[in-house]
């Protein structure tokens, strides 16, 4: 930010305020003016809102409110279903993410490697990322079904073990993952597409004049260094995506069976829109925020710790 | 480099083949049900192609029981208005970022980058309790009016703005235009890749959020395409699986379709926004 301030216009004016100065700073609010406002409006002041209320006792409609402290928080604590979520929410993110990052970048590396087919399949694979994923999830739960459903049929004729998989609790959350890692391994792999470009030809020259001849050698001392950055961003923004997992929830399990699917934003939804408890799903989404920033904070220590190679 | 062994390239179009038809896999079998009758579909043995066509009873039901191009007109109008109202208010406001000296602005900023890492799901309940005073649930405008401001709109094309040379703007100014008429005659034009890319991850956002139209819509008729398809999922009680993946395959034409005409400019869309 710090660079905005060196504008070359802004080094060329004189220090006392130029006549038009007046001028350009009443332009610069009116223009910004109305999307400040909006910003406040519907994102910031909410946010602030939603902290404000997690301190109180409200539910929806009451005619009182009152300020309640940490109570809300003191119950999450003691809420059963509330540690179910959270470790649910983990389990899901913890499955999904170095699988579609990995299978993303996997399938990034194959593309790259040869000339044939490549907008072919980049374009199979990125198919999942703009559908519309309450309607595939439909389809999933088809494919699902335990007697007719292409995954038994599949595992059936490989003489491998069968199940309800979005009936059976052990089984229903990573399932789930499953739709979860495919709508995502298309945008991922689009990445590190991205940041395989950017790496520059000539450092694979050089590490050819090194001795690093082979593909292997290649990867491990081009390629997934020089990928350092793009990796931690790909894994942030798909661990933040993972962590707001409601759609496939909501529609296919409802938090079931007995809570083995329920999973941060879908208890806030229900405790807030169900039940009504506003201030307790006020404290709900309070802990769900606090989730995303520590991967924000986490994604810029280590960006900040690799990122300087020029 | 050297090319690369026969064997290798067999691999490789073997791997990413094989994977990429699991990709594809659930629109292949979204649309093969569709066009099944019922017997057929919880048949033991899985056959892409129906033996019995049953095509036009099932799509014909799926618009009968629903009002499914409602629920296609209504994400239309949604999403429509949702951008038009985001480049309205985030252009001005990137352009005077980007370009214009005046108090506040880093402050500005900063607060843009602040709320860059808000989820959408953080302001709902306040969002919701607001809408209520103003007894404006379950209309087009509770759809709207959370979604018309975009902090990410704001801050790409603020970066894409602040690669405007100055020159620009000087003979611009000398020619006697507005800073206003700066915004959308020189800025716009020269960012229109930009403005591409952040209309069509608006577009696909706002046509398949789910969370939000769940929130605020009740009546059938205001129902986005996603809460469609769930109210249609509900009244079939998810047995009518013919009629409920020809409504699926409605649903999820229009976004599959354009991104296949529009591939290019998803992708590079896409890029673009994460590289910044």
């Amino acid at each position: 930010m710090a660079d905005a301030m060196s504008l070359p216009a802004a080094a060329a004016r004189p220090r006392r305020r130029a006549p038009g100065a007046w001028a350009e700073a009443l332009a610069g609010w009116t223009l910004a003016g109305p999307a400040i406002v909006l910003m406040w409006l519907m994102l910031l002041g909410p946010a602030v809102g939603v902290i404000g209320l997690s301190f109180t006792d409200w539910t929806f409609g009451a005619p009182q409110i009152a300020w309640a402290g940490a109570a809300n928080y003191v119950e999450l604590w003691g809420d059963r279903v509330f540690w179910q979520s959270l470790r649910n929410t983990l389990a899901y993110v913890a499955f999904t993410v170095p699988a579609s990052v990995f299978l993303g970048l996997g399938v990034a590396l194959l593309i790259e490697a040869g000339d044939r087919g490549r907008g072919l399949y980049r374009a199979l694979f990125f198919l999942p990322v703009t559908s519309t994923l309450l309607a595939m999830a439909l389809v999933f739960q088809f494919a699902f079904h335990p007697t007719v459903g292409l995954v038994n049929q599949a595992l059936g004729w490989l003489g491998l073990p069968t199940t309800d998989w979005l009936k059976n609790p052990d089984t229903a959350l990573y399932a789930l993952g499953v739709i979860g890692i495919w709508q995502a391994l298309g945008l991922n792999m689009v990445l590190f597409l991205a940041g395989l470009k950017a790496i520059p030809k000539d450092l694979y020259e050089a590490a050819a004049i090194d001795g690093a001849d082979g593909a292997w050698d290649r990867f491990v001392r081009v390629t997934w260094p020089m990928l350092g950055p793009s990796l931690v961003f790909v894994v942030t923004i798909t661990a933040i995506r993972s962590f707001q997992v409601f759609d496939t929830v909501a529609v296919l399990t409802e938090g079931g069976p007995n809570k083995a699917t329920s999973v941060l934003l879908y208890q806030m939804y229900q405790e807030g829109f169900s039940f009504l408890r506003s201030a307790y799903a006020a404290a709900l989404t309070c802990v769900f925020l606090a989730f995303v920033l520590l991967l924000t904070w986490a994604q810029t220590r280590l960006l900040d710790r690799r990122a300087h190679y020029g | 480099m050297r090319p690369r062994p026969l064997w290798f390239r067999l691999l490789r179009h073997a791997l990413l083949a094989g994977l990429g038809l699991l990709m594809v896999l659930p629109f292949v079998l979204m649309v093969s049900i569709s066009l099944k009758p019922a017997h057929e579909i919880f048949a033991p043995e899985f056959r892409l192609l129906p033996e019995q066509w049953h095509a036009w009873q099932n799509y014909s039901l799926a618009f009968a029981k629903q009002p499914l191009g409602r629920y296609l007109l209504n994400g239309l109008l949604v999403t429509a208005c949702i951008f038009a109202a985001q480049a309205l208010f985030a252009l001005p406001c990137a352009y005077a970022l980007a370009k214009l000296r005046w108090r506040g602005r880093e402050t500005t900023f900063v607060f843009v980058l602040l709320a860059l890492l808000v989820p959408p799901q953080v302001p709902a309940i306040p969002l919701y309790i607001g809408l209520w005073h103003l007894k404006l649930l379950d209309t087009y405008a509770a759809l709207i009016l959370p979604s018309t401001i975009s902090v990410f709109g704001i801050f790409l094309m603020r970066q894409f703005f602040r690669t405007v040379p100055d020159d620009l703007l000087h003979a611009a100014r000398l020619d006697g235009l507005s800073e206003f008429a700066i915004v959308w005659r020189v800025m716009l034009p020269t960012a229109l890749p930009a403005l591409v890319a952040f209309g069509l991850l608006s577009l696909v956002w706002n046509w398949n959020d789910f969370f939000w139209p769940l929130l605020v819509i009740q009546t059938d008729t205001l129902a986005t395409p996603p809460l469609g398809v769930v109210f249609f999922a509900n009244a079939e009680a998810g047995t009518n699986y013919g009629p409920l993946m020809a409504a699926a395959t409605v649903i999820t034409a229009p976004l599959v379709i354009a991104f296949l005409v529009a591939q290019r400019w998803f992708i590079d869309g896409v890029t673009m926004t994460a590289v910044k």
